[in-house]
């Protein structure tokens, strides 16, 4: 065979990002070991990278004490919705066999540093961390058992707001969600809402923002509204920092910027400190 | 008058996951299409807050501000009587000249008005009034100084306070019901809808550029939202539907601002006889169930 007409050979490489992390806002290479030691923050501009919820719970929870609450809560298809490429329910099928748990967040309860909490983290793989109905009921459920086992609540969120595939049920859920909180509140028990990146739309514009104690990991995108949608909307560019929980920050809408290293240490701290009466 | 009768249960309808097929309804609630009835809702004649009140109380007395840092136009908030029945009354405020359309943001309130709303709905359990929330707009205000003031944390505290507020609140959708920026003062124990008003998680447009990457999908996008009050009715997001006159309610004005005074005033008479108590308890019953689905 004359060597221009042999097929190429595949080339003697193994793709980057099987062995480094490439940093979305740096371009720094990590290698993937040292990455996840790192708590997957950049080790050169210190971005914090999304963790899934198990990771988010690894990460709060003592070690073996995390029970979980309504796992059996998941995705429903309301609406039979369909777009033009997919069906929403073989979507949200794939997704789950995908990501491993039923909904875009997992809750349950558990001890932080000793203390009982009830704890939440939403899961940005499953449908973009977007707020669905079994999102809704399974945020209720862990506020109601909160409200039971009188325990502080904490809800990490990651989530580009609503889920538009369940229409008006989703938005729904940001009403369900606040009036589950509400009560907890009215009774006196804590709740914690740390902001992890994105925590954007629908979400933002409820359970994330009504805690007794808003928090939010640095340089984590928060917002309501879509940066493109302002843009078009005022016809004006936005500053960079525009929507970064520094923002936030400095307009008065988070108690304070935590970074990962120090989040489980911050809330036991701020646990005992408020609820040390009790 | 010519109301549907009162929500005979609370609860959601129980729905299995759709399967996979396409989930062609049998019958369609209504004759004209979603996509038509999108047009209806944002029909350039279709009655507005300002035509209600001009109809109910010409006297209403509209109060201002929010006490914080703005006294937003695009957000309604006031003491109203509506066929002898004082209330406190809120709503988006849509213009219908060009110029009442810029002052007032095209009915998309800033942080400030969802402040001022929630600030007046307190005048009403403090003095034993009901609410009445009118809903017409297309979305909470995409801005930068509305992000800055903190639009998704003003949204957010109403639907938490507004959920254990001890007065009976009616809402109704006349129009467009669009996204956050709707429900923002739609947390009610009667929720309203007249027949061709929309009631939507995202705009059709909107939802059409994202998931068909072709905003001029909207069509298909407002059908497969289900944005319709027929529709919503049956997913128990929805108590009654209110009646137009044919071919929408651009048709006949004063008769539409009639038939919504009547279903407002029986919504208000039904929701008085139940003890404060009871009546926060059933809005969080009933908000709690929606999208709660038996296997």
């Amino acid at each position: 065979m004359a060597w221009f007409s042999k097929a190429p050979e595949a080339p003697l490489r193994v793709p980057t990002e099987a062995l480094w992390n490439v940093c979305k806002k740096c371009g720094a290479y990590t290698p993937k070991a040292e990455y996840a030691a790192n708590l997957k923050v950049c080790p050169r501009c210190g971005a914090h990278g999304r963790l899934t919820a198990r990771e988010r719970i690894a990460l709060l929870a003592d070690e073996g004490t995390f029970e979980e609450i309504a796992a059996e809560v998941i995705a429903h298809d309301p609406l039979g919705f369909r777009d033009a490429k997919d069906a929403y329910a073989e979507k949200v099928a794939a997704t789950r066999a995908k990501t491993g748990i039923g909904e875009s967040i997992v809750v349950g309860a558990a001890l932080l540093d000793g203390i009982p909490v009830v704890l939440g983290a939403m899961d940005f793989r499953f449908m973009g961390g977007s707020l669905g109905s079994g999102t809704g009921e399974r945020i209720l459920q862990a506020a109601e058992a909160a409200r039971r086992l009188r325990r502080p609540l904490i809800l990490c969120t990651a989530s580009g707001g609503a889920r538009m595939q369940e229409g008006l049920v989703s938005l729904m859920q940001m009403a369900k969600t606040c009036a589950a909180i509400q009560r907890l509140r009215d009774e006196g028990l804590l709740y914690v809402s740390v902001m992890t990146d994105p925590t954007t739309g629908g979400v933002s514009a409820s359970f994330a923002m009504v805690g007794d104690l808003n928090v939010a990991e640095p340089k984590t995108l928060i917002g309501f509204a879509g940066r493109r949608v302002i843009e078009t909307t005022i016809k004006q560019k936005l500053p960079p920092e525009f929507q970064t929980s520094e923002y936030l920050l400095e307009h008065g809408f988070l108690d304070k910027i935590v970074a990962r290293k120090d989040l489980k240490a911050f809330l036991a701290k701020t646990l005992r400190f408020l609820t040390a009466a009790k | 008058m010519a109301t549907t009768k009162k929500p005979a249960a609370k609860k959601a309808p129980a729905r299995k996951p759709a399967a996979a097929k396409k989930p062609a309804p049998k019958k369609a609630p209504a004759a004209p299409s979603a996509w038509e009835t999108v047009q209806i809702a944002r029909h350039p004649n279709r009655p507005l807050l300002l035509d209600y009140l001009a109809a109910w109380d010409p006297e209403a007395c509209e109060l201002h501000g929010d006490r914080l840092v703005a006294d937003d136009p695009a957000m309604f908030a006031g003491l109203a009587t509506i066929g002898g029945e004082r209330v406190v009354l809120v709503g988006h405020r849509k213009g219908r000249t060009t110029e009442e359309k810029i002052a007032y943001r095209f009915g998309m309130a800033n942080p400030d008005g969802y402040r001022k709303a929630m600030r007046v709905m307190r005048l009403a359990e403090k003095f034993g009034l009901p609410i009445v929330a009118l809903v017409d707009t297309a979305g909470a205000f995409p801005g930068l100084d509305a992000e800055a003031r903190g639009q998704a944390e003003a949204i957010a505290k109403n639907l938490a306070e507004m959920s254990t507020l001890r007065a009976p609140i009616v809402v109704v959708v006349t129009g467009e019901g669009g996204s956050g920026g709707a429900l923002g003062i739609a947390v009610g124990d009667r929720i309203l809808m007249l027949e061709h008003a929309i009631y939507s998680v995202i705009s059709p447009e909107g939802c059409a550029s994202i998931l068909w990457r072709d905003g001029k999908m909207a069509p298909q996008a407002a059908e497969a939202l289900k944005l319709t009050s027929g529709w919503l009715k049956r997913l128990g997001l929805v108590d009654t539907i209110i009646p137009e006159p044919k071919g929408g309610a651009q048709n006949d004005p004063a008769q539409t601002a009639e038939t919504v005074k009547q279903a407002i005033l029986d919504a208000i008479a039904e929701l008085r006889k139940i003890p404060l108590d009871e009546l926060v308890a059933q809005r969080y019953a009933k908000f709690a169930a929606m999208g709660r689905f038996a296997d």
